[in-house]
């Protein structure tokens, strides 16, 4: 296929999975399980958010290290763009994530390793942003969050690893039998939806992620113009 | 190296300012949690008082430098070198002043874990995480506007589940486990240190540049 063509089909396609996964998420037969009932849905919605949210911010993690490697400011410009993308489909999810636990849990929040780690590591990203918006220089930012971003990430991700697991008792799904995304306990009607919600999100996040970046671009242009007319 | 020892023995009035911030506010919960301390808050205050330290302690490290200095040490040393010797620096001026803070907050604040051994090595470990992780982030931060709330902001978020393990280990001493069924939190630990100092090494030459 042509690259042109490509360039929208791949948009053509996310947006007919998202539909139907928003279709279907809400439509399709469920199993009825205790306690969780119909609000076994947000797994198409939460988790979804969640993963692109991850491999968006891996992605910009990739950008990082490309910028140290090459010193060119257009990785940091997407670097910069993968953080924003991330950031709302992480708030997203927590959103996402608070309502459904108000309705199964009885409280908006836990004090749990998974929900913990979740807003740990959206706090680095925000800090992230504050660090960029403390400096003026371009090159020296771009050095600056690069740094910041790999070392955090590669922390971050050891902990999130490693602390559900040696804390143990976390009462989110997916962890000590709770039914989440283990293979076996999922529906096989649900996998029918959950599967192309996952790509669909991750398909999504990145189509967010191009357009946040191309956004960037040309508000630096237009800062550029402006910039040379004075 | 030597040279670092010998810089931070003449800043010795900063750290008698930090002493002095340990001891004020070691003084200060002594009077205001007089009374409700239970075994668990006095564990997680001591914990938190030993954080915001080693962030006072860790932030002039790269602070204090003036530009003068960093060009000097620029031509003279390895990227790799300064950092490691930073790090070594503070995690050694943090373990001193952890284990007299450990000491003051024993005498003050009511005697639970002055002899237990379990801790102490608890508090060692933990101090070494705490500077392994914060001399970069000092790094990072020395180098924009108002650093000092740049450093809380980024340097928080990075020991914060560093802090729920030591909380959760030195807990785990203070009840009596030995220092086997504590020692998968001791590991998590000390494997951060190794990757929080190869990290530093491979980013720090980045932020030499300048």
């Amino acid at each position: 296929m042509p690259i042109k063509t490509w360039n929208y089909t791949w948009k053509i396609f996310t947006l007919i999975l998202m539909l139907y996964v928003i279709l279907g998420g809400l439509l399709f037969e469920v199993p009825a399980l205790p306690v969780i009932h119909q609000t076994i849905r947000n797994i198409y919605f939460h988790v979804g958010m969640w993963f692109s949210m991850i491999f968006i911010l891996f992605v910009g993690f990739l950008f990082s290290l490309a910028y140290l490697r090459s010193f060119n400011l257009k990785y940091d410009r997407m670097a910069y763009a993968t953080v924003k993308t991330g950031l709302l489909f992480g708030i997203l999810g927590i959103i996402t994530g608070m309502i459904w636990a108000q309705n199964t849990w009885g409280t908006y929040w836990v004090n749990d390793p998974k929900l913990n780690g979740a807003a740990v590591g959206i706090m680095v990203y925000l800090a992230y942003l504050i660090l960029r918006a403390s400096l003026d220089d371009p090159e020296k930012r771009a050095r600056l969050a690069a740094v910041y971003k790999i070392f955090a990430f590669v922390i971050m991700f050891v902990f999130i690893m490693i602390l559900p697991r040696i804390s143990g008792s976390s009462i989110h799904p997916g962890v000590d039998g709770n039914p989440a995304l283990a293979t076996g306990d999922l529906d096989p009607i649900m996998r029918k939806v959950f599967f192309p919600a996952i790509l669909g999100w991750i398909l999504f996040s990145y189509w967010i992620y191009k357009v946040v970046e191309r956004k960037d671009k040309i508000s630096q242009k237009i800062n550029q113009l402006n910039a040379d007319q004075l | 190296m030597q040279k670092e020892f010998l810089l931070e023995w003449r800043q010795k009035h900063a750290l008698g300012g930090i002493m002095l911030y340990l001891v004020s506010t070691i003084f200060i919960c002594y009077l205001s949690f007089a009374g409700i301390m239970s075994v668990q808050t006095w564990n997680a205050l001591f914990w938190i008082i030993i954080a915001f330290a080693s962030l006072n302690l860790v932030l002039k490290s790269f602070g204090d430098e003036t530009s003068g200095r960093k060009l000097y040490l620029y031509t003279l040393a390895s990227p790799t070198a300064i950092i490691f010797s930073k790090i070594l620096i503070n995690s050694l001026v943090m373990v001193a002043l952890g284990l007299i803070g450990f000491l003051l907050f024993n005498l003050f604040m009511g005697n639970i874990a002055g002899s237990n051994l379990t801790y102490w090595m608890v508090l060692i470990i933990g101090v070494l995480g705490f500077s392994s992780i914060l001399t970069m982030v000092s790094a990072i931060a020395s180098q924009a506007r108002n650093n000092f709330t740049l450093m809380a902001i980024l340097g928080f978020p990075l020991i914060l589940p560093l802090l729920l393990l030591l909380i959760r280990a030195s807990l785990g001493a203070i009840e009596g486990a030995s220092l086997r069924s504590i020692s998968p939190d001791l590991v998590v630990i000390l494997l951060l240190v190794m990757i929080s100092l190869t990290l530093s090494n491979i980013l720090f030459p980045y932020l030499w540049k300048d």
